[in-house]
C-alpha cells in the first residue's frame, strides 16, 4: 500500500504535544498504529533523547518537514531525517501559510520531484486539488495525503465532496485523510468514503486521556473501514417500507 | 555527612530541608548555569494540571507555603489565563482539564487587559517568584546555617541533584529545551501571573518587579543548548503582544536558553542507583516540585538515621 509496506492499522498518529513521551508510548500502542510520524526541523540533530523514546515503539517511523516554509528547507530537512532515522520515507509538507498551514502546492511539486529523483519516498501533504495531486504523482509520488481541513482545526471533512471526487480520480493511489481530523466519527467519515487510512495527532495527544483517544480512534477507523469493504446502502430520499404496503386497510 | 551535589533549585531545595532537619550537609556547587536559572518562577500547580499528571498537582499544592517561609519575595497574587476572542476553545478545554479556578472578568483582576480579552480562569492560590533572587537567597541561608558551599569531591553519601549533568548515570533523563525572554516595560503594569492561551504558541508573562516580565517558554524536544533561535524570540514576543500591545515598546533585557532535565513521563522523582540518590527530572516543575520532593527525600533520610542510630 504504502511503498510495499502493508500495515495492518489504517490508522497513522503524528508523536507532538502529547503530556510525556510515557502517554505519547502507550497511546500509540492503545491506538495499534504501525507508522508514526516525527518532525525534526525544529529540534534538529539534538533531538535524540525524544527520538530514542519513539523508536523503541517498533513503529515504522515517517518523518516529516513540518514547519518548513520552502522546497529548499523541506529538502534539507529531509535529507537530514533520511541519515538521522535511516529511512528513505519523507511526509512532505511545505507550508505556505503560518496561520492556516496550508500547503504551498507550487513548492509542494517542486520539493517532491526533487527528493523523488534523490530516491525518497514521498508522501506529499497536499489540499484536494486534482491537477496538483497529478503533478505530485507525475513527480514520483505513490501515495498522497489530502488534508481534512486545516492542522490542529479539529473540522474534520471541509470538502467532502471535493474529497470524494477525489477518491474516485485516484482510484489506485493510497490516498491518507492527514490533518483536521478532530473526532473518531470523522475519521470513521474518511474511511467509509474508501480513503486507505488516516493520519491524526491533535485529536489524541491533546485530549484529556489521550491514551482513551487513541483507542477510540482505532475503532472508528476499523470501522469505518470494515463498513467500506461490505459495501454501504446509498442514500435515499423517501422511507422505504419494509413491508408490502398493498393490501393494507387504508386508514384515510 | 550527606554531599548534595548540584547548583540548581533542586540541589537548594534538598540541602536546605536536611539541614533543616538538624543532619550533616555540604552543597558541592560548580559555576555553571543551572536550568532553574531561566525558569519562570511560577508556583502554579493548578494551571500546571493542564498537562502534569496529578501527582505533580497535588504534590506542588504546597510549594507557595514552603518558599515563602524560606525567602523574601512570594507573590500570592493567582495566575490569570486568557484567550484571543477566536481561540476560546482553548479556555474551555483548561477549564476542563484543570481545578481550583474561577470565571474571571480579565479587566477587573488586571486593569490593563480591560476591554482586550472578555474571558479568563483566575486561580486564585497560585503564586509566583524571581527564581534568581530565591535561589540566593537560599544560598545565603544555607551558609549562615553553616552548611559548607564548595567546589571538588562529595566527603559523605551522594544526593544527586545535577540535572542535565546526571546523564551520564541517567540514560533515561532527556533535555527538553526552553527559550524565555526578560523585558523591561514600565508602562505596563500587571500584577500577577498571566498565561495567554494558543493552539500553537502559548505563552506566560511573569512579572519581575521594576517594570520587568519574564516571557516564557518554548517547549522543544532537543538537548541543543545553544543561543535562543529567531523563531523563538519572534513566537514569544507576537504572543506578547497579542497579550497586550505595550509590549512592543519593551526593551528587550535578556534572551536565553537551558534545558529542562525530564524522564520519559515529565514526573520529578528520587532515584537511587548503585548506592548513589538522585533527585531529578524536574521538567518544568523545578520550583514547584524541589520542594516536596526535597521534603520526601529528608523525611526518608531522617528515618534512616534514627534506625541505624
Amino acid at each position: 500500500m504504502f511503498y510495499g509496506f502493508t500495515p495492518k492499522s489504517r490508522l497513522m498518529l503524528g508523536t507532538a504535544q502529547y503530556p510525556s513521551p510515557r502517554v505519547l508510548s502507550d497511546a500509540i500502542a492503545a491506538s495499534e498504529a504501525e507508522i508514526i510520524t516525527v518532525s525534526l526541523r525544529r529540534e534538529g540533530a539534538g533531538g535524540a533523547g525524544f527520538r530514542d523514546l519513539i523508536k523503541a515503539s517498533g513503529c515504522r517511523l515517517l518523518p516529516n518537514t513540518a514547519g518548513c516554509h520552502s522546497a529548499r528547507e523541506a529538502v534539507t530537512t529531509a535529507q537530514m531525517a533520511r541519515e538521522l532515522f535511516g529511512t528513505s520515507w519523507i511526509k512532505l509538507e511545505v507550508i505556505g501559510h503560518a496561520d492556516t498551514l496550508q500547503p504551498d502546492p507550487f513548492a509542494l511539486v517542486e520539493a517532491a520531484r526533487i527528493l523523488c529523483s534523490d530516491g525518497f519516498e514521498v508522501f506529499p501533504y497536499t489540499t484536494e486539488d486534482l491537477i496538483l495531486g497529478e503533478k505530485l504523482i507525475e513527480a514520483g509520488c505513490r501515495v498522497l495525503m489530502p488534508w481534512g481541513a486545516p492542522i490542529g482545526s479539529g473540522q474534520g471533512l471541509r470538502h467532502e465532496d471535493a474529497l470524494h471526487t477525489m477518491r474516485a480520480h485516484f482510484p489506485d493511489i493510497p490516498l491518507v485523510i492527514d490533518a483536521g481530523i478532530g473526532a473518531p466519527s470523522q475519521a470513521a467519515k474518511a474511511m467509509e468514503m474508501g480513503f486507505d487510512a488516516v493520519l491524526l495527532n491533535t485529536a489524541v495527544a491533546r485530549a484529556g486521556d489521550p491514551v482513551t483517544m487513541a483507542r477510540a480512534f482505532a475503532g472508528a477507523v476499523q470501522a469505518g473501514r470494515l463498513a467500506h469493504e461490505a459495501g454501504l446502502m446509498g442514500r435515499r430520499d423517501m422511507a422505504m417500507a419494509s413491508t408490502p404496503i398493498f393490501g393494507m386497510a387504508a386508514l384515510s | 555527612m550527606f554531599s548534595v551535589i548540584g547548583n540548581g533549585v533542586t540541589g537548594l531545595c534538598v540541602a536546605s530541608a536536611l539541614t533543616e532537619r538538624g543532619l550533616p550537609v555540604e552543597l558541592l556547587a560548580d559555576s555553571s548555569t543551572p536550568a532553574s536559572h531561566w525558569a519562570g518562577g511560577m508556583l502554579a500547580p493548578g494551571c500546571e494540571g493542564e498537562s502534569a499528571p496529578s501527582d505533580v498537582v497535588s504534590a506542588g499544592a504546597g510549594a507557595a507555603d514552603w518558599w515563602a517561609a524560606r525567602v523574601p519575595g512570594v507573590v500570592r497574587r493567582g495566575t490569570l489565563v486568557v484567550v484571543p476572542p477566536r481561540d476560546s476553545a482553548e479556555l474551555d478545554r483548561f477549564a476542563r482539564m484543570t481545578r481550583g479556578h474561577d470565571a474571571a472578568d480579565p479587566g477587573i483582576l488586571e486593569p490593563e487587559l480591560a476591554g482586550r480579552f472578555a474571558r479568563g480562569l483566575y486561580f486564585p492560590e497560585e503564586a509566583h517568584l524571581d527564581p534568581r533572587a530565591a535561589m540566593t537567597a537560599l544560598r545565603d541561608r544555607l551558609t549562615a546555617k553553616g552548611v559548607p558551599i564548595r567546589r571538588g569531591e562529595p566527603r559523605g553519601r551522594v544526593i544527586d541533584c545535577r540535572g542535565m549533568a546526571a546523564r551520564d548515570m541517567l540514560p533515561d533523563l532527556r533535555g527538553v529545551r526552553g527559550e524565555m525572554l526578560i523585558v523591561e516595560a514600565p508602562e505596563l503594569e500587571l500584577t500577577r501571573t498571566v498565561r495567554l492561551l494558543h493552539p500553537r504558541f502559548p505563552c506566560y508573562v511573569v512579572p519581575r518587579g521594576q517594570g520587568r516580565y519574564m516571557i516564557g517558554a518554548t517547549m522543544v524536544e532537543t538537548d541543543d543548548p545553544g543561543p535562543i533561535t529567531a523563531r523563538a524570540i519572534m513566537e514569544l514576543l507576537s504572543a506578547a503582544y497579542a497579550l497586550h500591545p505595550g509590549f512592543a515598546e519593551a526593551r528587550l533585557v535578556e534572551a536565553g536558553a537551558g534545558l529542562r532535565p525530564a524522564f520519559p513521563d515529565n514526573i520529578p522523582a528520587i532515584r537511587e542507583e548503585r548506592g548513589r540518590i538522585h533527585v531529578n527530572g524536574m521538567y518544568r516543575h523545578g520550583f514547584l516540585m524541589a520542594p516536596a520532593l526535597a521534603e520526601a527525600l529528608a523525611d526518608r533520610l531522617q528515618m534512616e538515621m534514627r534506625d541505624a542510630s
